[in-house]
């Protein structure tokens, strides 16, 4: 099987469109959404009918669950005034565009979904399995640490998002961990492309990881450009912060930095 | 012993995600006048950990699945095996030293650079400074260091690291906006083009309850207050420190007899009553000793797990 893993969308429509062309494409079977569907973009109500019209599952993440609930903020938790001060002028947009329906749907989205797929148990969740506003951060994840998330929660492979910056970690027992990304926005590396992940199960995984004797998967990580020159105009028409729309069109983030480790932070340029 | 409200609620330890090492004991090369556990270069009443005693608990960790490390004193650079057992802690997971930034050494730092550029975990470095100018700062933390600790910090940046500098809040809220943009072109002045700041709490513990006063007798955690809390806020939710004398709750607590679990991780899992005024500020104030801020939320309690 073919599962594309779709991390945080915020509000990028033009980008979503792009991922679900390149994943059909790539012939995928399954397309999963893991959540924060709105924030940071513009016009939130245009990706509902995107992912009805593709069956794209979804996982509730930390702002669906303030929209759909019309919470104060967004739960990230930043603790910089400045990140906060940008965080809230989205929210308040993304909750002031965002249809009633479109809110009770957010509102009964699931935490988990659960998947059993080629002899594989798979939970896709937003921050981790035990909390949806957790950050799992690449270089300060510890491989025990994965290894206990997957054992607590019964599962092989744990999929998750909310960072911003995809990773995986192969674990013990043919086990692993994988951030899918954003398509919401670029990984403060310079480029504009966004991302997500292909898992591939059973005789579609690679080869060389059908030898093991378990239950086979690989992980593809996919690049995808889109018109990201369209989307910073529309967040200029909306009158979406500057900061937001450099980040677009450089693929540097200007804002939340203050929650990145520092080997992440390092590799940005602010 | 302070007089105590007739309930204090217990708190159980949902899983071991950071593990303290309480590396330099309560020995220190200054003596700040709000220290929350006193420590000074007089101050034996915990001693340094061994290398042996550090690797021993690493291996021991491993089947808590501990997400990350941290080490504080006292003074952890006070410890001289400190370099090793830091290279050898960034096997296991990411790792966080805090320090007062007046003792450190370019080639310490050189060589935990290139540790950490060879291990897939960062190595972060949270310094005690109380504000950007000697003015502020030398008054609690003692004539000089102001100037010592930056030194540090440019230090720091030179090797390649990202300092946090971490604050004690001592003035009024209104001037936290202010102080933080004078810190920020202060540090920028330094060699630290990307400054990481974090503002803590008063901790009326130690010195500083010399200093200042002690927590009153309502200043308690009551279990009404903990009804609908989110308990990850707490850091004894999550962690447990090991001592030279065993191991003990929280970084904050282990003055007090109470606060020892047992003489090692597996004595440490059981529930601790939380009947401390120290209790009452990380309530209020949430987890002040990580560098992950555990996200205040009403509604996405952590599953138990
Ligand atoms: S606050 Fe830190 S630097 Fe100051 S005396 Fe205590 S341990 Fe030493
Ligand atoms: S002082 Fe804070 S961390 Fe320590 S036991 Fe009390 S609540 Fe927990």
């Amino acid at each position: 099987m073919k599962l594309a893993l779709f991390g945080g969308i915020y509000s990028n429509a033009l980008a979503l469109t792009e991922a679900i062309r390149d994943a059909r494409q790539r012939g995928a079977d399954a397309m999963y959404c893991l959540g924060d569907l709105g924030a940071f973009g513009p016009h939130p109500d245009r990706v509902f009918p995107l992912l009805h019209e593709h069956d794209i599952a979804c996982v509730q993440g930390n702002y669906d669950d303030s929209i759909g609930n019309e919470r104060d903020d967004c739960q990230c938790g930043y603790t910089d005034p400045r990140d906060n001060h940008f965080a809230q002028i989205s929210y308040d947009y993304t909750l002031a565009r965002t249809s009633d329906a479109g809110k009770r749907w957010l509102r009964q989205l699931p935490r988990e979904i659960r998947l059993s797929v080629d002899g594989l148990r798979i939970l896709l969740c937003h921050g981790s399995p035990r909390r949806t506003n957790e950050f799992l951060w690449e270089s300060t994840t510890s491989t025990a640490f994965l290894e206990r998330l997957c054992r607590q929660a019964d599962t092989d492979i744990i999929a998750g998002t909310h960072s911003g910056i995809h990773w995986m970690r192969r674990l013990s027992g043919g086990r692993c961990y994988v951030n899918a990304g954003v398509l919401g926005r670029p990984e403060n590396d310079g480029k504009t492309n966004v991302w997500y992940a292909m898992l591939r199960t059973g005789p579609d995984a690679d080869r060389s990881d059908r030898m093991s004797g378990r239950p086979a998967w690989s992980v593809d990580f996919v690049p995808v450009s889109y018109d990201f020159r369209q989307l910073a105009e529309q967040m200029r028409q909306e009158s979406l912060p500057d900061e937001f729309i450099e980040t677009i069109l450089t693929g540097w983030w200007t804002t939340c930095l203050e929650i990145l480790p520092s080997r992440e932070r390092r590799a940005g340029r602010w | 012993m302070m007089p105590t409200p007739e309930t204090s609620p217990h708190i159980e330890l949902r899983s071991l995600d950071e593990l303290w090492f309480q590396v330099a004991g309560t020995v220190c090369n200054l003596t700040c006048h709000h220290c929350f556990i006193s420590c000074s270069p007089r101050n034996h009443s915990f001693e340094f950990l061994s290398y042996d005693q550090v690797e021993r608990t690493l291996r021991e960790s491993l089947e808590y699945g501990v997400r990350e490390y941290y080490f504080t004193g006292g003074e952890p650079f006070l410890n001289p095996d400190l370099t090793r057992m830091l290279i050898r802690t960034l096997d296991f997971g990411p790792t966080t030293v805090l320090t007062n930034g007046t003792v450190l050494q370019d080639d310490w730092l050189d060589r935990l650079r290139r540790a950490e550029q060879n291990s897939r975990y960062s190595l972060e470095f949270r310094v005690s400074i109380d504000g950007p100018s000697p003015d502020i700062n030398d008054p609690i933390r003692g004539n000089g260091t102001f100037v010592r600790a930056m030194r540090g910090v440019s230090r720091l940046c030179r090797a390649g690291f990202l300092p946090i500098i971490t604050m004690t809040q001592t003035w009024d809220d209104r001037q936290t906006g202010p102080i933080l943009s004078r810190f920020r072109d202060i540090l920028k002045q330094h060699g630290c083009d990307r400054p990481r700041l974090k503002i803590l709490p008063r901790l009326k513990l130690g010195a500083e309850q010399q200093r200042t006063e002690g927590y009153g007798v309502t200043e308690r955690v009551t279990p009404d207050m903990m009804r609908g809390f989110d308990r990850d806020q707490l850091l004894c939710h999550h962690s447990r420190i090991v001592t030279s004398r065993g191991v003990f709750v929280c970084p904050i607590l282990i003055e007090s007899p109470d606060a020892r679990m047992g003489s090692d991780l597996s004595d440490s899992m059981q529930p601790f009553e939380m009947k401390h005024g120290a209790c009452w500020t990380c309530w209020q104030y949430g987890t002040i000793c990580t560098n992950t801020t555990w996200m205040k939320s009403p509604t996405v309690e952590a599953r138990s797990s």
